[in-house]
């Protein structure tokens, strides 16, 4: 070799070197096209949604990987944003669903199969609903809040035809048909692969996709990625466009931020509020803002121990948040605020809506004397680190705030892992928390967090009979039909709530999804995670 | 020879055991409710009791403590409630991701780091000397994560010249066929070498990462017994009767420096492999202590158990293979024993 030839052959390989990164053979541009590359924090623990413990990202992938009965509409908000419409079912495996007046019948598709090739048949269906209802912790909980109970509840007609039966009037019996856990999983599968010890066959299922949905997982790394391929037979709606997502997990934000914006990764949604923000301004993304569907940030206080018995402090509390610094400099607007409705305004019907109240630091101290509390007190205030970038900001502005009207806080950090068994405690004085139910119903809000039965959402130990009263009242009429006095109860209870305030709302979280320009076709539903079948990438 | 291999694998044994009682105790002291952690946002307290019962949470103390026993026997380490799977193979494929990241950051480290070690304590007071302590120094207080971050904001995110901080394999690689769990050997064993290239393209930053972090002690512990040696009456002899530079510095310096050189080495990788966290966050590597925090985080039991345990094995293997690099090093450590 001489000199020339030498120079030349390293000079190429240099540059092929340094290129390296940025070539793509053929065939993998050529995927690259027809794949939607997803980052995110943190990734499923379980594909099942019945598993024991299975995680929110697993209800992604239990969401794409099964079908439903039935499914909700999009409607278009106007912002462009397609959203689920609560009131509007459509077919998904059945093709028909006649409603009795006390059983509902869904009729299946002719052409439905699973992914293992065997047609879905009401067998399969009442083997699933089964399943959900009986296997306990979660699903068995949301089954129950439509009141499906019991397996005899669901009732094979014949091959194609199944009936649910009610076992009492709830307009809450449809809608939960509708939610992630009814899915329709292929029973001859996983009893094939089920145990004396596991007759539901949760182990299988917690690694395999035993459905008839749109896409199958084809590859799970768990803790690092989950690569999804598209059922080309899939009959249950239009073929989705994408052919392979993967989904790989990221665990810095910083990161996924800089991921989206060199144009690497083409959907993340869980960035700091500030990032969206940023991202947002200079354009370079596209970037959807969704209100959470019936959810509140809120200040709770436990109403059954002084000082947060007294209904005056309470409200003093609520006289001293900063409400609108939370709005700025916490949340970078990105959120609904729930205050300072203006006076005289009337009460609506809807869930959530702001409280009249406003930052009033001088009533907020009138207040305190009129209570007793003119030298106020010590308190802990506290938090959920699995959400510290909006938390942490948030509670030292009320402890500054609260400061002000002699309520003396320290900030009390919780690890994630230990939140939910502080709630369930139910002992915590003051905390920050936010709810939201899959539902979209007020009275559902209402039952799970003011009701007297004292669930775990009622934070606060809030019990009081008029409101109890009101909140049965609007159930009823809403399974009655009884429009008027619906009305009426919801608004009585949302004035009881604003007035006696066990709880201060905030403000209504946005669900923030920032996806590259030539991706589209995002949908916001109530689970708020991704509904790959309808996303496209031009 | 096998004596001593045989007598030092014990003295491991009772420390083994302790490890095992320990981290099943510390474990169940931690905060945190596994069950209602699992049970879900939307738990009822009755649909968390039905969740410990599943996970065998409602037994006592020494019953737990038996089944782990009886598991542990037969090989099985439990299952990681975060993601699903039995610990000893997510233990078995993570441990290599991590020991392959290790591995080249300390090679790196080392090759910096001795050699600017051993010419710092030669020209001590030289401004070779000053640079090793400037780089000592910004290695040390230059916390790993924010390293990490630095480098990919430069060469990933401003220059382009890295890939995408995605772990061990850019999205569209597949994973050579498994072999050694290393990916640069499974791709050449494979003689794959475009994945080859793609996995080493993502291991340089966190291995640069890892080799700036670790950079400072092996220097200073290079340059402090290597000064030490040099002012020794062997090198004066060596000096005295002519040799040339090189084989006293090398021959008879630093063969002579190399003992705490080589404990300081051991010391260092073994906090690496379960410490390097931080960078395993900041470049998605799906390392081991990544998913040992991650379930601590969840007070997920059993993956934090296996943790410590795969720790410890590791660790009581590092001392005995150290103990016995002693002997080849220095004749007289072997006389001794």
């Amino acid at each position: 070799m001489d000199r020339r030839t030498f120079i030349k052959s390293t000079g190429a390989a240099a540059a092929g070197a340094i290129a390296a990164p940025a070539v793509w053979s053929p065939a993998r541009a050529q995927s690259r096209q027809e794949t939607l590359l997803i980052v995110s924090e943190s990734g499923p623990n379980n594909l099942d949604i019945h598993g024991v413990g299975t995680n929110v990202p697993g209800y992604e992938a239990s969401w794409n990987c099964y079908d439903r009965l039935i499914s909700h509409e999009m409607k278009t908000l106007e912002n462009g944003v397609k959203y689920y419409d609560r009131d509007k079912f459509k077919p998904e495996l059945a093709e028909d669903m006649s409603t009795g007046d006390m059983s509902v019948t869904f009729k299946l598709r002719k052409d439905a199969t699973f992914q293992d090739g065997t047609p879905v048949t009401a067998k399969d269906v009442k083997w699933s609903l089964d399943r959900a209802v009986t296997v306990g912790g979660f699903p068995t909980f949301q089954m129950k809040a439509g009141s499906l109970e019991k397996p005899e509840q669901f009732v094979t007609v014949d091959d194609r035809t199944i009936r649910v039966d009610f076992i009492r009037k709830d307009r809450l019996t449809i809608p939960d048909l509708a939610v992630i856990v009814p899915c329709v999983v292929n029973s001859e599968l996983v009893k094939k692969n089920a145990t004396a010890n596991d007759p539901w066959g949760l182990e299988y299922t917690k690694q395999n996709t035993a459905g008839s949905g749109a896409y199958r997982v084809a590859k799970w790394t768990p803790g690092t990625e989950l690569i999804f391929e598209r059922n080309d037979k899939w009959t249950c709606g239009p073929m989705p466009k994408v052919k392979r997502i993967i989904w790989r997990m990221v665990p810095s934000s910083g990161n996924r931020r800089a991921l989206l914006e060199r144009g690497d990764a083409d959907i993340s949604y869980d960035l700091p509020n500030k990032d969206f923000a940023e991202l947002r301004s200079n354009g370079k993304l596209s970037i959807v803002s969704t209100p959470y569907s019936n959810g509140v940030q809120y200040l709770g206080m436990n109403v059954t121990k002084p000082p947060f018995d007294n209904p005056k402090v309470r409200q003093a509390v609520a006289y001293a948040i900063p409400y609108q610094k939370i709005m700025d400099a916490v949340l970078y607007g990105l959120a609904n605020p729930m205050f300072g409705k203006p006076e005289g305004a009337p009460t609506e019907v809807k869930w959530p809506q702001p409280t009249s109240f406003v930052t009033d630091v001088a009533k907020a101290k009138q207040l305190m004397q009129e209570a007793g509390y003119a030298n106020g007190f010590e308190v802990p205030l506290s938090f959920d680190l699995g959400f510290a970038v909006v938390n942490e900001p948030l509670c030292i502005l009320v402890q500054e705030s609260l400061a002000e009207i002699g309520i003396r806080t320290t900030i009390n950090k919780i690890p994630g892992s230990n939140w939910r068994t502080e709630l369930n405690k139910k002992e915590m004085p003051l905390y920050t928390n936010v709810f939201s139910g899959w539902l979209d119903y007020p009275e559902y809000f209402f039952f799970w967090c003011y009701h007297g039965s004292n669930s775990v959402f009622n934070t606060m130990s809030y019990k009081n009979p008029k409101m109890d009263e009101l909140v049965e009242g609007a159930r009823n009429a809403a399974a009655t039909g009884d429009t008027p006095t619906y009305d009426k109860d919801v608004k009585g209870f949302v004035d009881l709530a604003f007035t006696d305030v066990p709880r201060i709302p905030l403000f209504q979280p946005y669900s923030n999804v920032a996806m590259q320009k030539n991706v589209s076709g995002y949908e916001y539903w109530f689970h708020r995670r991704l509904d790959y079948r309808a996303l496209v990438k031009a | 020879m096998r004596s001593i291999v045989l007598k030092r694998l014990a003295t491991a044994i009772p420390s083994l055991l302790g490890v095992i009682v320990v981290s099943f105790l510390l474990t169940r002291v931690l905060p945190g409710d596994t069950a209602s952690y699992f049970a879900g946002p939307a738990a009822t307290p009755e649909a968390i009791a039905e969740v410990r019962k599943q996970l065998g949470l409602d037994k006592g103390l020494p019953e737990q403590f038996a089944r782990y026993a009886v598991d542990l026997v037969h090989g099985n380490l439990g299952n990681s409630l975060t993601t699903g799977q039995p610990v000893v193979t997510e233990i078995a494929n993570r441990l290599p991701a991590s020991g392959e990241l290790t591995l080249l950051g300390l090679l790196i480290a080392l090759s910096t780091a001795v050699p600017l070690g051993i010419l710092a304590a030669v020209h001590e007071g030289s401004w070779i000397d000053h640079l090793c302590r400037v780089i000592v120094t910004t290695g040390v207080s230059l916390p790993v994560f924010f390293t990490g971050l630095l480098l990919v904001y430069i060469f990933y995110f401003q220059l382009g010249w890295s890939p995408a901080p995605l772990g061990r394999l850019d999205v569209f690689y597949t994973a050579p066929p498994q072999v050694t769990g290393f990916y640069l050997i499974d791709s050449l064993i494979a003689r794959d070498f475009e994945t080859f290239r793609a996995a080493f393209a993502q291991l340089i930053l966190p291995a640069a990462t890892l080799a700036i972090f670790s950079l400072a002690p092996l220097a200073r512990i290079t340059r402090g017994s290597m000064l030490a040696v040099m002012g020794s009456d062997i090198v004066r002899t060596a000096r005295a009767s002519g040799l040339t530079s090189k084989t006293v510095i090398l021959t008879y310096g630093f063969r002579n420096a190399m003992l705490p050189v080589v404990t300081t080495l051991g010391m260092v990788f073994s906090f690496l492999l379960g410490a390097n966290v931080l960078v395993e966050k900041v470049f998605a590597w799906p390392g081991i202590g990544s998913y040992a925090v991650e379930a601590l985080i969840a007070s997920d039991y059993a993956p934090v158990q296996g943790f410590v345990l795969a720790m410890a094995i590791l660790y009581v293997a590092l001392n005995l293979m150290i103990d016995l690099l002693y002997g080849v090093i220095d004749p007289r450590v072997r006389l001794e024993a």
